[in-house]
């Protein structure tokens, strides 16, 4: 049952990553990552990482990429063409299909060596996953990294601004 | 075992789906009946008696209308953008427990009794769940605005955008507090903790700033601005007809009993029936179906106070909307925030 969760939710999250990056709508696009971040996020509660998932699904799914729609609606950017259109279709369909083959080669290797999927969710200490697991780990053991990287975002929001003011002026 | 187990969250799933179902198309019955009483009318009174056959005509009606899809609409997204609103919010009623449950052997075919527990999923971090889900519903909304390919669509779904983020920061925070005093994200653990005393009383700011919240989420009239007919014909669903329609309507009377029935788990003290006390000594392993009464009887208080509400209370104008939500209720929630987390740790 899992392994059969497992293999749907993946291809899904492979799919819409790829029609992420290849469609020519970017409404379609945007909905297509927030397939992905979903797909991703049934991918956390197989690890048992509830918690993970839910946020994943709140904060990517639920807010940012309704920022990143709402900004596409704004502008009303439509079927706008991509910079790399020259790229031809048969030569797309042709680096598509060698990565899928090299992945697929991959991903045989790699049955044999990664455990299946139900060893792997038991070995988890108990707390794993949960609000308060996370919580724990957060403000203790990487608590420096953590505030680290809200202070980085911090600075990336200030360059953004920094950026698109001179733009204006 | 395992299948009497699928088949009891089958039935289960299936009886939501019916209840709530139908509790929508009745809501829409009970809003016209009750604004009419509100403006001295009379309301839909001459299908059935008191009328009481309206949403099966409705719903008739709604089906054989013609289907229009507008020239130039994006076919995908227009047909997608209702099915996605009703979607996420049928499924975030999912985790919502509304009472203990009880042990049963169905009558004695079974060798050991099973515990039916009157949820359908029961989450960890059930609250986040229901948050997620309604934060994924305003997708349906902007989708449909936009794909509409009309300009009054496209001004309500960017507006149900914004106004969608903006609310949702207070209506988390204003959470926070609850949370923080029942010491878990489980929504049966969070209805427990409120044996002693419903959160409602040491939460009244996270209180009001939590329904204040949720009539924006849910689009309720004085926040309607998504959908405000003076301005935008009808917002967002302007070139919608038929059941493509009616299925954004559903969707809001959906989010309507969600909103309610997270207002009862969180501070209404779920199934206890009196602010204080509990359940005064009653066996409620033998009365197992009182809690779930007193929880739906409360979701239809809620339910009547969204409708009262509408009809009571003008629109806000943009620029209103927008410093209500960042400059009142949410200083607001921080402050309530910081006092309850104060009080938590020091007292």
């Amino acid at each position: 049952m899992e392994t059969i969760i497992f293999y749907v939710f993946a291809a899904t999250s492979v799919i819409g990553s790829l029609v992420l990056v290849s469609h020519k709508n970017p409404v379609a696009s945007a909905l297509s990552l927030v397939l992905t971040l979903f797909s991703t996020a049934v991918l956390f509660i197989l690890l048992l990482a509830h918690f993970i998932a839910l946020i994943q699904v709140l904060v990517y799914a639920g807010a940012i990429m309704v920022l990143f729609l709402f900004t596409v609606m704004f502008l009303n950017l439509r079927d706008e063409s991509l910079r790399f259109d020259a790229v031809k279709v048969p030569v797309k369909l042709g680096i598509l299909s060698l990565l899928l083959l090299i992945s697929g080669y991959f991903i045989f290797i790699g049955f044999k060596k990664i455990p299946p999927l139900n060893t792997m969710v038991i070995s988890h200490p108990e707390p794993f996953g949960t609000v308060e697991g996370v919580g724990e780990v957060l403000f203790s053991d990487y608590l420096l990294p953590f505030e680290l990287t809200s202070v980085l975002i911090v600075v990336a929001i200030l360059g953004v601004v920094v950026i698109a003011k001179r733009r204006f002026d | 075992m395992l299948w009497v187990e699928i088949g009891i969250s089958v039935v289960k799933i299936a009886l939501v789906l019916f209840v709530v179902l139908t509790l929508v198309a009745y809501l829409s019955y009970a809003e016209r009946r009750i604004s009419a009483f509100i403006q001295d009318r009379l309301g839909p009174n001459r299908v059935g008696p008191f009328g009481l056959l309206q949403p099966i005509a409705d719903g008739l009606k709604f089906i054989f209308k013609e289907d229009i899809i507008p020239e130039g609409a994006n076919k995908p997204f227009y047909i997608l953008a209702p099915a996605f609103s009703l979607v996420t919010a049928i499924i975030a009623l999912a985790v919502i427990p509304i009472g203990y449950g009880f042990n049963t052997t169905f009558f004695g075919n079974l060798n050991e009794p099973i515990h039916v527990s009157l949820q359908i999923a029961d989450i960890n971090a059930g609250l986040l769940y229901v948050l997620a889900i309604t934060s994924l519903g305003v997708y349906g909304i902007v989708l449909g605005g936009w794909s509409s390919n009309s300009k009054y669509s496209l001004l309500g779904g960017i507006r149900s955008a914004a106004q969608m983020i903006s609310y949702e920061l207070s209506l988390g925070l204003s959470i926070i507090g609850v949370i923080a005093i029942a010491g878990s994200l489980r929504l049966y653990d969070i209805i427990d903790a409120q044996a002693k005393v419903w959160f409602l009383i040491p939460q009244c700011l996270g209180f009001l700033v939590f329904m204040v919240s949720s009539f924006a989420e849910t689009n309720r009239l004085p926040f309607d601005l998504p959908e405000a007919e003076p301005e935008l014909v009808a917002g967002y669903h302007t070139e919608y007809s038929s059941m493509k329609f009616a299925m954004f309507y559903m969707a809001e009377y959906t989010n309507m009993i969600t909103a309610s029935a997270l207002a009862v788990c969180l501070f209404l003290g779920g199934w206890f029936p009196l602010p204080f006390g509990g359940w005064f000594g009653i066996d409620i392993e033998k009365y197992w179906y009182l809690p779930p009464i007193v929880f739906i009887a409360k979701v239809f208080l809620m339910l009547f106070f969204f409708i009262w509400v509408r009809w009571t209370l003008p629109r806000f104008r943009y620029d209103q909307l927008m410093r209500l939500g960042w400059k009142v209720l949410f200083p607001l929630a921080v402050l309530n925030l910081i006092v309850t987390s104060a009080i938590i740790v020091f007292v």
